[in-house]
């Protein structure tokens, strides 16, 4: 039932190449949203088309490094967001004021990210085919 | 125009469901394709055929299994999110089908226009 | 690109952040509780009211009155049915909803 990367891609393409934005506004663990995003982030993959990342407001959260969740019972997906790369999802944009608004430094995220300021961030997506934001 | 629709939320908990579905009847009339509706997150629960909400109100899992009878309309829960919260072939209601992400990938890829509809 | 908020602005930062993100040549949308936004007084009048100098912003007229706010809208913004809804996002390359 679940369709393996290779069904996926053999499913896809037809020559349509989209830019597509997944926008992360939420932070991880209190709602479920990060996760099932990075989901959708994965499978996109397969498809071949022009991927990219956005954090902003509490989304920024999620990038933060040393996440333990052994005392909260549940998995700890963060090392997610290091294998992106394997999946050529390299584009990954951070915004500078929601970073600063919560005193976060971008030494102190688990990946190499873009950061860049939220007149940038809005140009980004206005260049996008596709934004699903959760 | 073909659009495709994204429901994050499950029925009554928020308004996601009204809303896209609203959305989707309009659509329609305005004599534009459904391209395919995907359930994500709680989503899902829109597809459970054991709902049995008040008689005085709406009936949204019915009026989704109606949308597709009528109009064709492609309504896909995705299967890890509906395995998550069991949401499985033998609850779902009729005119869903259970498929996999992928799904989502496709429909912004082949729609005109992806519109979410979330929390 | 069509921005869509649904969510209060006491509740949530979305309708703020949309602002803060959405250009000329885009329209922003408010629906379900968003709709707020959009009455006078609240605490987004003024925001909106700037971003009306530089793009539409529209209001889901159902939404205003299941809440009873259809009278209290703030001039310039325009309210619109669900047809109007379904205009807006193909009228759009692209929408997003700032949830």
């Amino acid at each position: 039932m679940t369709e393996t990367r290779d069904q996926i891609a053999e499913q896809a393409g037809g020559g349509v190449h989209k830019k597509f934005m997944f926008v992360n506004r939420k932070a991880p663990y209190g709602t479920i949203y990060a996760l099932e995003g990075l989901e959708v982030v994965l499978i996109s993959a397969a498809f071949d088309q022009d991927v990219s990342l956005a954090f902003l407001d509490d989304g920024v959260y999620q990038l933060v490094k040393g996440q333990q969740t052994k005392a909260l019972e549940v998995k700890n997906f963060s090392p997610t967001y290091r294998a992106l790369e394997g999946y050529d999802v390299e584009k990954l944009y951070v915004e500078r004021e929601s970073l600063e608004a919560r005193g976060i430094r971008e030494d102190q995220l688990l990946v190499p990210v873009q950061v860049v300021g939220a007149e940038e961030m809005a140009q980004l997506m206005d260049q996008q085919d596709v934004i699903i934001g959760f | 125009m073909k659009f495709g629709l994204l429901i994050n939320e499950g029925p009554y908990n928020h308004q996601a469901a009204d809303t896209a579905y609203q959305f989707a009847r309009a659509a329609l009339a305005r004599g534009h394709q459904i391209q395919r509706v995907f359930f994500y997150n709680d989503g899902v629960n829109n597809a459970s055929k054991l709902t049995e909400p008040p008689q005085d109100d709406r009936h949204i899992v019915n009026r989704w299994s109606k949308l597709a009878q009528e109009n064709g309309v492609d309504l896909v829960v995705c299967v890890a999110a509906g395995l998550r919260r069991g949401l499985v072939e033998d609850n779902l209601a009729p005119g869903f089908r259970i498929s996999g992400l992928g799904q989502l990938v496709e429909s912004g890829v082949e729609a005109d226009r992806l519109v979410v509809f979330g929390d | 690109m069509l921005h869509i908020v649904n969510k209060s602005p006491y509740e949530r930062n979305s309708v703020a952040s949309c602002l803060a993100h959405a250009r000329k040549g885009g329209a922003v949308l408010l629906i379900e509780d968003a709709v707020y936004a959009a009455t006078r007084g609240n605490v987004a009048d003024g925001a909106i009211r700037k971003a009306l100098q530089e793009l539409p912003v529209y209001a889901l007229g159902p939404d205003l009155e299941a809440r009873g706010m259809q009278a209290n809208v703030i001039e310039g913004v325009q309210v619109v049915d669900f047809g109007g809804f379904v205009d807006l996002v193909a009228e759009h390359r692209t929408s997003q909803s700032w949830l």
